[in-house]
């Protein structure tokens, strides 16, 4: 399939003076706004904590050492998908499929810790009204972990019904999986400065 | 796209625009299309709707503030005994009116109006693209506008109606307050991410299909406001995002980030955990809230800026100042923000640094003005209506920039904050500026969207009793705002002593306002009247201009061009040297 068939151009091949297709220019953009989003709460953080009287040691509230295994899964968990995506650069559907199941399998182990911190925080009565470095702490993270559900969706949809795109233009597919990966790993990046603003500093 | 789908479409380039080869239903041709002009045409109804239901919530306010205690007639007992009992109406009431018309002309309104409206429908237009870079991407964004305005507007239905806290939504009282406010966060989140994915949707457009040839100095200054307002869409609506997430944790989990340690509600002390700051939402809120100023601002400046040069049959003096200069205004535009909050004690230091970038801002917006306002120099002018209204914003747009000044200087802001000098200053930008600037839009490009044009007579029976009205309303907010009036004392001043002498211009005002109501009737006959039965234009580009829009046939099918674009030149090449017409289109190779 040629570029020209296509209704717009661009959507498979790079446009020589940006050196970007369609869809990897709007996920940087996306990624930009999410970098807002999250910078405004990471400054609202800032701000609540400086103005504070009183803040809570965090890493006594924290259970760190699942923060920091969490860390590792989610890092493995864009390694994996690099290697999903080299591997589907190369033909390698198999291999491909094998480290995209990977991804999806350590991004629900992720949740899974995730629920048992908050299992922890609620079973030591630890809610959002409890204290303002705890209402952060659940706003940050479940905007996170929304964040990480919504990846999980699409990665569940490149490995399933969304291969349909390779049949018809193997580019377009890789394309797409490169743009969820680039998503995926804006998502793990994000988790590295939330462990290391609300579990250790 | 199936590739044979792809070949017959490749092939119908030669035939002309014959896209409706392939019979779409009407559903997918009209309601969910992913045509980047119907969903402009879309955005249009939706928007204008919002600006009439936004203007009349301002009447209902108007007669209040000038006939404070007194039954509103005919229509007064229409409102229950919860919001007017016996057609007076409540202070509840009122603030809730105010609250919605802020919301819902900025955001529901003139927002979608300059920025999806005539984005959507020009941005492709003007590059030489055949739609926007992600055509499903743009249905959506429509369809949430949709969703986030229409569940707005349901909060009126609530048991205690909709919010009262004002389009800024303060904390701690909208931590509190009830569950209209709630309402208000959830549609501003759906509203928050049509626009996100609009803007994202704009700038790939702008930046990946220009048509060959079509390089950023060709660009029309149009496409360039619009690409500088998504910048500011993009990256300034996140945060209003994040604190909206922040305000519904205080609202709906009882945290306390805007509370601070020791509230008293109603008496007594608050059960909260504290140690919140209100500011924080300050902040946040104009963070977002001062680029939208420019998001407001700019596509009406593009839209005037076409509509001179075209109107004036030169090219824009000093158009390469002016593309820079909303540039450095994009930028600026983000840290400016506190200039709002003057009067919340945050040090001198700050003060200065906020001062000082305001009055910076000034200095592109003025290049920008001055521009156009050189431009009309020994130009041919036509006046036509668009070029009426456009000439209008002007001066307009430039008073209400110079009101700003006072404003922008925290020592003079001091007495004039929270005044009617404001109410007069940001309206001014707002209603004589914007608004005419988008009107001037409509009148502009409706004859490239239907193949006919608006009436003569009608416009100049919405032109210039809107003028006039509007001047009559907004000015005289300046001197009651000057002598200390208030902005939000639901009886417009009567129990403010020393407002008194100034009180008289209620009236006038409230008049003015009702006079405008009248004024828009023309407009909105004049509207659907001509889709279908005005004057037919005889050609593709019956304003003789030469940017790209007006080389689609007319109205533009899907695809919208004919043949493949090239583009030669810059855009506003009117009355070249040695040329044979007065306009040499930018498709055009000879000239």
């Amino acid at each position: 399939m040629q570029e020209s068939d296509k209704f717009l151009p661009y959507i498979v091949n790079p446009r020589e003076d940006t050196g970007l297709y369609n869809a990897k220019f709007g996920i940087w953009l996306f990624l930009a706004s999410e970098v807002m989003l999250f910078g405004s709460l990471f400054s609202a953080y800032i701000l609540l904590r400086v103005g504070s009287f009183t803040w809570p040691v965090q890493s006594d509230l924290q259970n760190v050492p699942i923060g920091a295994i969490n860390s590792v899964i989610l890092l493995s968990s864009s390694i994996f998908f690099i290697r999903a995506w080299v591997a589907l650069k190369a033909d390698d559907i198999a291999k491909y499929k094998k480290f995209m199941y990977l991804v999806i399998l350590f991004a629900f182990l992720f949740l899974c810790l995730k629920s048992f911190e908050y299992y922890q925080h609620f079973s030591h009565n630890e809610f959002p009204k409890t204290s303002v470095f705890m209402a952060l702490y659940f706003l940050m993270t479940g905007l996170h972990g929304l964040h990480i559900i919504g990846g999980i969706l699409v990665n569940i949809y490149y490995v399933g019904p969304g291969m349909y795109l390779r049949e018809k233009d193997k580019q377009w597919f890789i394309n797409r999986v490169e743009v969820a990966g680039l998503y995926w790993h804006f998502v793990d990046l994000v988790w590295i400065f939330l462990f290391s603003t609300l579990y250790l500093l | 796209m199936s590739s044979k789908h792809g070949q017959a479409h490749h092939d119908s380039h030669d035939s002309a625009h014959h896209d409706s080869s392939h019979p779409q239903s009407f559903w997918s041709q009209y309601v969910f299309s992913t045509d980047h002009k119907v969903i402009g045409i879309q955005y249009l109804f939706m928007s204008l709707f919002f600006l009439l239901v936004g203007f009349c919530l301002m009447l209902l306010m108007r007669w209040q503030i000038a006939y404070p205690g007194q039954p509103l007639p005919v229509i007064g007992k229409f409102f229950g005994e919860n919001n007017m009992p016996g057609g007076v109406m409540l202070p509840e009431f009122y603030n809730q009116l105010g609250a919605m018309h802020g919301t819902i002309m900025v955001f529901l309104g003139i927002v979608p109006l300059g920025f999806a409206v005539f984005g959507n429908y020009l941005i492709p237009l003007q590059i030489g693209a055949k739609d926007m870079a992600f055509p499903r991407l743009n249905m959506f964004s429509y369809w949430s506008f949709f969703a986030g305005g229409m569940l707005m507007l349901s909060s009126f239905f609530l048991p205690g109606g909709p919010t009262g806290n004002g389009w800024t939504a303060y904390p701690p009282l909208s931590d509190i307050s009830h569950d209209g406010q709630t309402i208000w966060l959830l549609s501003m989140f759906i509203i928050i991410i049509s626009s996100l994915l609009s803007s994202l949707n704009f700038i790939t457009t702008i930046f990946q299909l220009r048509a060959p040839g079509m390089t950023f100095e060709r660009l029309p200054f149009f496409i360039w406001a619009q690409l500088i307002t998504s910048f500011l869409l993009l990256l300034a609506f996140p945060p209003l995002e994040g604190a909206a997430f922040l305000q519904l944790f205080d609202r709906v989990l009882g945290s306390s980030f805007f509370l601070p340690t020791g509230l008293f509600v109603a008496g007594k002390i608050a059960d909260i955990s504290g140690g919140g700051n209100a500011l924080l939402w300050q902040h946040l809120f104009w963070f977002l809230g001062h680029p939208e100023v420019y998001v407001l601002i700019l596509p009406a400046l593009g839209i005037v800026t076409e509509i001179i040069a075209c109107n004036t049959r030169k090219n824009i003096s000093g158009f390469g100042m002016m593309r820079w200069s909303v540039i450095f205004l994009g930028f600026l535009s983000f840290v400016v923000w506190s200039h709002h909050t003057y009067l919340t004690g945050m040090g001198t230091n700050i003060t200065a640094f906020f001062q000082t970038t305001t009055m910076i801002i000034s200095i592109p917006s003025i290049i920008i003005v001055s521009a156009l306002f050189i431009t009309l120099w020994g130009g041919s002018i036509r006046f036509n209506m668009p070029m009426l209204f456009a000439l209008a914003f002007l001066p307009m747009f430039g008073f209400g920039g110079l009101t700003g000044l006072p404003l922008g200087l925290a020592a003079t802001d001091v007495p004039l904050h929270d005044t009617y000098y404001v109410i007069g200053h940001f309206h001014y930008v707002v209603a004589p500026g914007v608004i005419l600037g988008l009107f001037a839009g409509i009148y502009y490009w409706f004859p490239k969207a239907t193949g006919r044009k608006m009436n003569d007579i009608l416009g100049h029976l919405h032109f210039w009793p809107t003028l006039i009205t509007m001047n009559f309303i907004f000015f005289p907010m300046l001197i009651q705002g000057l002598m200390g009036v208030n902005r939000r004392m639901y009886d417009g001043g009567a129990t403010y002593l020393f407002s008194h002498n100034v009180l008289y211009w209620n009236v006038v005002e409230t008049t003015a306002a009702f006079i405008l109501a009248l004024a828009q009737i023309p407009f909105i006959f004049n509207f659907f009247y001509s889709i279908w039965n005005g004057e037919k234009v005889n050609s593709d580009n019956p304003w003789h201009s030469s940017t790209l829009e007006w080389a689609t046939p007319t109205p533009p099918p899907h695809g919208n061009f004919a043949k493949p674009i090239t583009v030669y030149r810059d855009p506003y090449s009117y009355s070249l040297e040695g040329a044979p017409k007065d306009y040499s289109p930018q498709d055009q190779k000879e000239i």
